[in-house]
């Protein structure tokens, strides 16, 4: 669409602009703030350059939390994307059925993510849950409350238990919208199924699977909550992701200059990603 | 009312100054509007493209410094200063 | 597209993958906790309505409910009030800064919000917001204004410019134009947006809890005061587990035509 250049659209605009960029820039000034200070109680705090952020560059325990969230986003996106894909494309399209999938898919999306952590806490309990006690009585022997490798296996299950619908019906929307003329005329050049997928309607969703990418992504970057709930980031350390170590660091220790430096760091991470990420995919979009 | 923000002086100067080139990249926006062209960069941008690469870039270098050096801070932002230049320039 | 045998099979699979998790927390909730720590049972055997009792009869409890739904509401009505101008000049004008200023809007679902507490909590506080349904509202716009003119500025641009045109040449003032036209030319993808932002507001936690401390205070923080000296009260927790996901239930009901049809017109 051609849009008119017209200035006074920022006033449009200004009551979203104020909006967040009161919630936004604010708090973030604050946390560059802490960053270059010792703060020892609200009180009294000392200037102390970069030194937390030389600290915290240096710190192991950051490479260790950065890797195994690199992995884990990856993991996710991994198996989400391709099962979401999936599910969407085995959804009934019309009538009662298509309605009823819709919303059975959605149930996890609207539950409180303390929640869902609540709900894997229990349903992966040897005593009381069924799938640990499932998974223990075929002779697996299961505990995710003391073996990492468990703990770290249900913790991405729980996300694609609670998340995978997201892209499913993200993707499921966008099939919808291709015309069925489409489908006819590949059925006429006996097209394969793979061939209507990779020319029809992959093509179809590659704006929707830029969005499902880039909420999961940042999503299960700083995914806390759950995690926390289910496994408090053990055993070990081997469910302890970024925002797990930041809260550990900034309330746990009371470091809250470590801890600003180190989500000042992480937010450039991100931001860096998922930029190069928008870029690229706005940048094709344009050259076609 | 603002003393929890715990302000510092480099802080300060730190946000002014990014304040400052907003403003003035917007008031140079509103007077001569840009076009989207091709530098040495790998894609085609604007001038608040290049900026805002700009400044991301140097944020990591200062990063860059800071882990793998101890050396004063004024270098990398020299560097910074230099590359920003170069990106608004020819990027 | 012919539903196979072979679908249907997947998507049953799938559906039932999702749904055993919650129907075990459902089964749980009508157990009384000797029958939870006792033997593991697919359905209850001695049914019980108790552990909801406890919920409906104590204020603490069901205030929690009360106050997740007002500022929830809320939020939603803030964010569409907001946004939907936005969304429009976003979808129709190009302005200075429009590209940055999209982008920025959203990195600000990038930050990682464990660190921001502090200075979230210090700022409601200072402005006298803390422990209002009205604070928790406006923190949760930061992640949700963005995302809404995200999803808005897609289902505005699929509505040809032509229409915005003939308005104007009939006479209509831009208010009215917006009211009368074209609102309610983008219903579902209204419908669709405000789904999304009452499930982001809904499931949020961590600010909620640090913004609140008894007035506004959102059932999902309640919840954890099932950890008691005695152990977890399951039974309790369960229920209070289940009773969270109605309304969610409830709003995805009444979209579901528009999640169907909605997502459809938008940026697909």
């Amino acid at each position: 669409m051609i849009k008119t250049e017209n200035n006074k659209a920022w006033f449009l605009v200004l009551p979203v602009f104020l909006l967040v960029a009161f919630s936004a820039v604010i708090p973030l000034m604050t946390v560059v703030n802490y960053s270059v200070q010792d703060i020892l109680d609200p009180n009294t705090a000392f200037f102390v350059g970069a030194e937390w952020y030389r600290e915290v560059l240096r710190d192991p325990r950051l490479h260790d939390s950065l890797l195994r969230q690199f992995i884990y986003s990856f993991s996710v996106l991994a198996i989400e994307i391709p099962l979401g894909i999936g599910v969407a494309l085995m959804m009934p399209t019309k009538g009662r059925m298509a309605s009823l999938c819709l919303i059975l898919l959605a149930i996890p999306l609207l539950i409180p993510w303390n929640v869902v952590g609540t709900i894997w806490q229990i349903f992966g309990r040897a005593d009381i849950g069924l799938m640990g006690w499932a998974l223990n009585s075929l002779g697996v022997d299961y505990n995710y409350a003391a073996n990492p490798g468990d703990a770290w296996a249900t913790v991405l299950l729980m996300d694609v238990w609670h998340w995978t619908s997201l892209v499913a019906l993200l993707c499921y929307s966008g099939l919808r919208a291709i015309p069925e003329a489409f489908y006819q005329a590949a059925e006429i050049d006996r097209a394969s199924r793979w061939a209507v997928f990779r020319y029809i309607q992959l093509p179809r969703l590659k704006s929707v699977l830029v969005i499902a990418v880039l909420l999961r992504f940042m999503d299960s970057f700083m995914i806390y909550t759950e995690p926390f709930v289910l496994t408090g980031g053990g055993p070990g350390s081997s469910t302890t992701f970024l925002s797990q170590t930041l809260v550990t660091m900034a309330i746990g220790q009371f470091d809250i200059g470590p801890a600003a430096a180190f989500s000042l760091i992480y937010f450039l991470i991100v931001l860096l990603v998922s930029w190069l990420f928008f870029t690229t995919i706005t940048h094709m979009d344009k050259s076609k | 009312m603002i003393a929890w923000m715990t302000w510092t002086l480099p802080t300060a100067i730190f946000f002014i100054t990014i304040g400052c080139i907003l403003f003035c990249m917007t008031v140079y926006e509103v007077r001569s509007p840009c076009v989207e062209r091709k530098g040495f960069l790998p894609i085609a941008t604007t001038r608040g493209d290049r900026l805002f690469i700009g400044l991301l870039v140097s944020a990591y270098i200062h990063l860059l410094f800071l882990g793998l050096s101890d050396m004063s801070l004024w270098i990398p932002l020299g560097i910074s200063v230099v590359w920003v230049a170069i990106a608004l320039r020819w990027g | 597209m012919k539903m196979t045998k072979g679908k249907a099979f997947g998507i049953a699979l799938y559906i039932l993958f999702v749904l055993t998790p919650i129907y075990w927390l459902l089964n749980m909730s009508f157990k009384t906790n000797s029958e939870i720590l006792g033997t593991l049972t697919l359905w209850p055997q001695e049914f019980t309505l108790a552990n909801y009792a406890v919920i409906f009869t104590d204020s603490s409890w069901y205030s929690g409910y009360i106050n997740s739904m007002i500022y929830v509401s809320l939020n939603v009505a803030i964010t569409l009030a907001v946004a939907l101008p936005a969304a429009y000049a976003f979808s129709r004008y190009k302005f200075v800064g429009d590209k940055h200023l999209f982008f920025w809007l959203l990195t600000n679902r990038m930050a990682p919000p464990a660190v921001f507490l502090l200075p979230f909590f210090q700022l409601y506080s200072s402005i006298g917001l803390f422990d209002t349904h009205l604070g928790v509202a406006l923190a949760h716009c930061l992640f949700n204004v963005p995302l809404a003119v995200w999803i808005l500025e897609g289902f505005m641009s699929g509505v040809p410019r032509e229409v915005d045109e003939t308005a104007y040449i009939d006479g209509y003032s831009f208010p009215r134009f917006f009211g009368r036209i074209f609102l309610p030319m983008i219903r579902s993808g209204i419908g669709v947006t405000a789904f999304f932002v009452f499930m982001f507001s809904w499931v949020e936690l961590l600010l909620a809890r640090t913004l609140t401390s008894v007035d506004a205070k959102p059932i999902a923080a309640i919840m954890t005061r099932t950890v008691g000296a005695t152990g977890v009260d399951w039974g309790v927790l369960a229920a209070a587990g289940v009773l969270t996901i109605i309304p969610g239930l409830l709003v995805v009901y009444f979209v579901r035509n528009h999640v169907a049809k909605g997502f459809a017109l938008g940026r697909v």
